[in-house]
This record gives structure tokens, sequence and C-alpha cells, in this order.
């Protein structure tokens, strides 16, 4: 039972306490600080469903959160949906895309299925620079009036905040339910030994096809969501190929296959990402600096902070998954 | 009584090689069935095509009167139709446990969590790993791998035990000891049909055995036959003057 694992209360304190800390202050610049960190949190466990659990690399992900942000937007403002039916249409629409999307380049594995994403990345970021409906490469914007009918503009940032925590919360909860399922196991035969998984029985094909389109709804919710609270979206923003790359760094310094490590990686990632982008000495450096990092763990650490957490003290694997 | 397993006809090519070649037999229930044959004659690959890694090019597979010959290992498995590899693979970042309890959660029971995991826990106090159940796959030995294949297979709670060369690189102690196991298997009212090198071992085992050379089957019989054969003497020593001079020793 999830009930019974200490993770799941420790994820529900942890997004509880980031609800509330900078709504009590009614701190705003930490709010935007942490909606960084929560979508950080949300873009590295779906990430993790893939590369950790399956051990599919997906360099496309974020075209997940892009297409999410487009279809959320579209529907919001130009048909005038609720925010939140919006966000969770737009969410059911890419998984759906993901799966007819994954019967086929699931086929493929190794570097030609990582290759794959990318093709697929550039190819949709195409296709929406060139769609009318969405604006070509110009993107869409929220009209201010619809802030108005969430009841003002800082009632509205305060409302996706809260929401972007809660996709936060169940993407973590989400990780974990796989994780302690029969569903999760036949995920990890795959990513042992995909030969040996069918020979045991996995169907495969299947299998892989459902974690590629659930490891796209809850980033397709959190893009409707933020690009909604930004209040625009085009082509370049929505589908930034920097992004999915630092999605995997996040996920690798954290310690990929561990629902703790994906959050840990996202939240410190996003930290010090922040940090370097305002510094004034170090602005743009930041890429460097998560080459250089991605590297470190990969040579001396693949495990990353979990892995290296479990090597020190065995009986943690028990307790934080 | 229909058989068990029924291949017939089955050949299988990989370009110009023909691999197997219009192969038939059957497998009656609880019996040991034996294939062997000399490196390269197509005993893996006739494997292969009876579990669906590979899809025959001809003929049919038949396994407790289903037409399996299109199906995919992981079908077939549901149907009660397991097997180990001759090259191990283990799941190497898991626990002997939980590479056992895949086993049983996708076998022909398709059992939950919870109870896949008793089933494996009493599947490696058979084969004997019980103390490693929460070792890393990948840390166990390799005849400890070998008894892995098979608790995996076994977890399956299968009616048809294919078992790809489980001898290989033991011991003599190893030996004996899988060589139980396999006596085991088969007691508890499960098929066997297996691929073996070691001869001693295969003889004394089997009910029955298949030859196979160059894809073709060369023999089939009882052991004792089997060995007497001046063919499959010839397949194996490559002179069939040597058959006749072992034939007169006797």
């Amino acid at each position: 039972m999830i009930l019974r694992r200490p993770v799941f209360w420790l994820i529900l304190v942890f997004a509880a306490l980031m609800a509330f800390i900078p709504f009590h202050a009614n701190d705003v610049s930490m709010r935007e600080d942490l909606i960084l960190v929560a979508l950080a949190v949300i873009l590295a466990s779906n990430l993790n469903l893939m590369i950790g659990y399956t051990g599919y690399v997906n360099f496309g992900h974020i075209v997940f959160y892009g297409l999410g942000g487009y279809v959320g937007l579209y529907l919001a403002t130009v048909r005038n949906w609720n925010l939140v039916l919006a966000a969770l249409a737009a969410g059911l629409v890419v998984s759906l895309f993901a799966l007819a999307l994954g019967m086929g380049i699931l086929r493929l594995r190794g570097a030609y299925f990582a290759l794959a994403t990318i093709g697929v990345l550039l190819a949709v970021q195409s296709f929406v620079a060139n769609f009318d409906p969405w604006g070509r490469s110009t993107g869409m914007y929220v009209d201010f009036s619809a802030y108005q009918r969430l009841g003002g503009a800082r009632h509205a940032l305060w409302m996706t905040y809260f929401l972007v925590i809660g996709v936060m919360a169940l993407s973590m909860i989400l990780s974990l339910g796989i994780k302690i399922s029969k569903f999760g196991l036949g995920l990890f035969a795959i990513r042992e030994d995909e030969d040996a998984a069918v020979v045991l029985g996995v169907n495969t094909t299947v299998f892989k096809a459902i974690i590629y389109s659930v490891s796209a709804f809850l980033p397709a919710v959190a893009g409707a969501l933020m690009f909604y609270k930004n209040g625009m979206i085009d082509p370049s923003i929505a589908f930034e190929f920097m992004l999915s790359l630092e999605g995997i760094v996040m996920l690798m310094l954290g310690g990929k296959g561990t629902v703790v490590g994906a959050a840990l990686g996202g939240g410190l990632y996003e930290k010090l990402r922040s940090y370097l982008l305002t510094s004034p000495k170090l602005s743009n450096f930041q890429l460097v600096i998560a080459g250089a990092l991605l590297l470190l763990v990969v040579l001396f650490a693949p495990g990353g902070l979990i892995g290296w957490l479990y090597r020190l003290v065995p009986r943690a694997r028990k307790v934080i998954e | 009584m229909t058989p068990l397993l029924e291949v017939s006809g089955v050949s299988k090519r990989f370009g110009g090689l023909l691999a197997v070649s219009d192969v038939s037999f059957s497998l009656g229930e609880r019996e040991i069935l034996g294939l062997i044959g000399p490196n390269g004659a197509g005993k893996t690959t006739l494997f292969n095509v009876v579990n669906g890694v590979y899809k025959g090019d001809k003929g049919t597979v038949k396994f407790a009167g289903e037409d399996i010959t299109k199906c995919s290992p992981n079908q077939v498995v549901h149907l009660g139709l397991a097997r180990t590899h001759q090259i191990v693979k283990p799941l190497q970042d898991m626990t002997v446990l939980e590479n056992v309890t895949v086993g049983a959660c996708f076998g022909r029971e398709y059992l939950a969590l919870k109870p896949a995991r008793n089933v494996a826990l009493e599947v490696l106090e058979r084969v004997g790993l019980a103390k490693s159940a929460e070792m890393s796959a990948r840390s166990l030995t390799i005849a400890g791998k070998k008894r892995l294949e098979v608790a995996r297979a076994l977890a399956a709670r299968p009616k048809l035990l294919l078992l790809d060369e489980v001898l290989a690189g033991l011991n003599p102690t190893e030996i004996t000891h899988m060589i139980g196991i396999v006596r085991d298997i088969r007691d508890g009212g499960i098929s066997v049909f297996m691929i073996e090198h070691v001869m001693q071992a295969i003889m004394s085992l089997s009910d029955r055995i298949v030859v196979l050379s160059f894809g073709q089957k060369l023999a089939e019989g009882k052991p004792e036959e089997v060995a007497r054969d001046p063919q499959v003497i010839e397949a194996y020593l490559g002179d069939p003057d040597i058959a006749e001079k072992l034939k007169e020793n006797n």
C-alpha cells in the first residue's frame, strides 16, 4: 500500500510547505522562484518514468510540456474554457498523441530511440511554427481580461501556483505508485533486459507505449498552467531543446530510477541555474556548469546523489525510494 | 491422447543458411525430451522457433492443443511454456527475488505482486537460492545465474519448461545439484524439453532424445538407441569408421 510508504507522506509535507510558505509570507518573488523549482521537479519526475524506470532515453521530453501549453492556451483563451478543464484536456490530448507516437518510435532501441525523440521535438516545433490556428511563429497571447474571470491577476497567479504545486505532488506520487506496482516491476525488467522481459511474459510493446503516454500527461498539464501564467507562448520557448537536456542533467544529478532523486535533482539544479542566471559574472554560464555536472555524475556517481546515499547507507534503499 | 507439444515440419532460414530444416517431433505430458547435436546444429534456433522468439518460415507448433506458431514469446508464457537461456540473461540491477517475482507476475497465472512474491520465495527454496534472495542478480556466480534462469522460468508455473544448456559451465558438484533440480521439476508434473552437451547427464535424464545435425533431425528414440545409432556417432565424431570400431570394441 502506498499509504504505508514514508516517502508518500514526505511528498505531501514537502508540497504543503512549498504551497504554504510563500503564501503565508505573501512573498511574490519567492513564489516565482518556487514555481520554477516545482516545474523542474515535474519534468524530472516524469522523465524518470522513461529513463530511470524503463531505460529509454527521451531527449525530446519537453515536447509534451510545449504541446500541453499550446493546447491548454488554445482552449482557455480561444475557446474560453475553464483553466483547470483546459489543462486536463491538454494533458489528455498530449497523452493520446504520445500513445500513438510511441507505438511507432518505441520499436527503436537505444541510441536510435534517443535520436527519434530529437526528431519528434524538431518536427513538432516546425509544425507548430507553421500552424495558423496557433499563431505560427509569433505564438499566442493570453488577453489580460482572461485573468479577470479568475478574480484578478493577483488571485489568478496564486491559483496557478497552487495548481502547479499540486501537479508536482501528483508527479511524485505517480512515480512512487508505479515504482511499487506490478506495472513498475515489468518496466524495470524492460530496463534491465528487454529480450529477457519478453520471454518472462512482459508485453513490452504495450508497457512501453503506456509509460511513454503516462510520462506525457502531467508535463502537458504543467505546460498549460505555466504558459497561462506567463501570458504567452511561442514555438521557441515552448519547445526549448536546452530545457529537455537540462531535464536529463537534473535526473542524473539526483539519481535516476528513484522518486526522491528525480525531485531532488530537479530542485537543486533549478536553484543552481537561477543563481547562475542572475549572478552578473556568471550569466549564461549555466550550460557550461550543466555539461560539467553531467560529466562528473556519469563518471563518478552514475547513481546520482541518491545512488551515492544508497552506497553509504544501504538500508536507505528501503526508506528513500 | 494428444501430445503436449507438437512440432511439425518446422523450417527456419537465415539468409543462405537453413538453420532448421523440416523438423517434426512431439513431447508428452511429464516427459523429459533431450535435444542434442553438434555445435551449430540449430538446437537453440529450434527453441527460439518453439517459444516464438523467431517466426518459423514453414511448419506449425502446437502447444496443449493450441496453435502457437504465430504467438510472441510473452503470449506463449501465459499458455504455460517457459524457457531459460543458454547465455544467461539476469536482470542485473534487480535482486534475485525481484528477478523471480517478474517470472511469477507475468507467467501463466499472471499473479498480483504479493502472491507472486510468495511463489518466488517458494521457487527459490526449490532451486537452492533462498539464501541469496536479497542479493543483486549481478553478484551471483555463473552457477547461481543458471539456477536463477531456472527459478524465473519455474515461477511462471509452466506446463512445459525449455532448458537451454543449464549444465554448461558448471562443475561436477553443481551439475549433480542441477540434475536433481530437473528431476524434481518433472516429478512436480512439468514436462521438460532440454538442450544439453553434457552427455552422461542427458542420457540419464531423458526419456527420449532427438538428435539434430545441420538443422535436420538425424535420429529420435530412447537414449541407448540414439547412442548406438551409427549416423549419430558419425555426426559427432565425423567418421563412420569410428562408429564401426566402437561397435566392435563393445
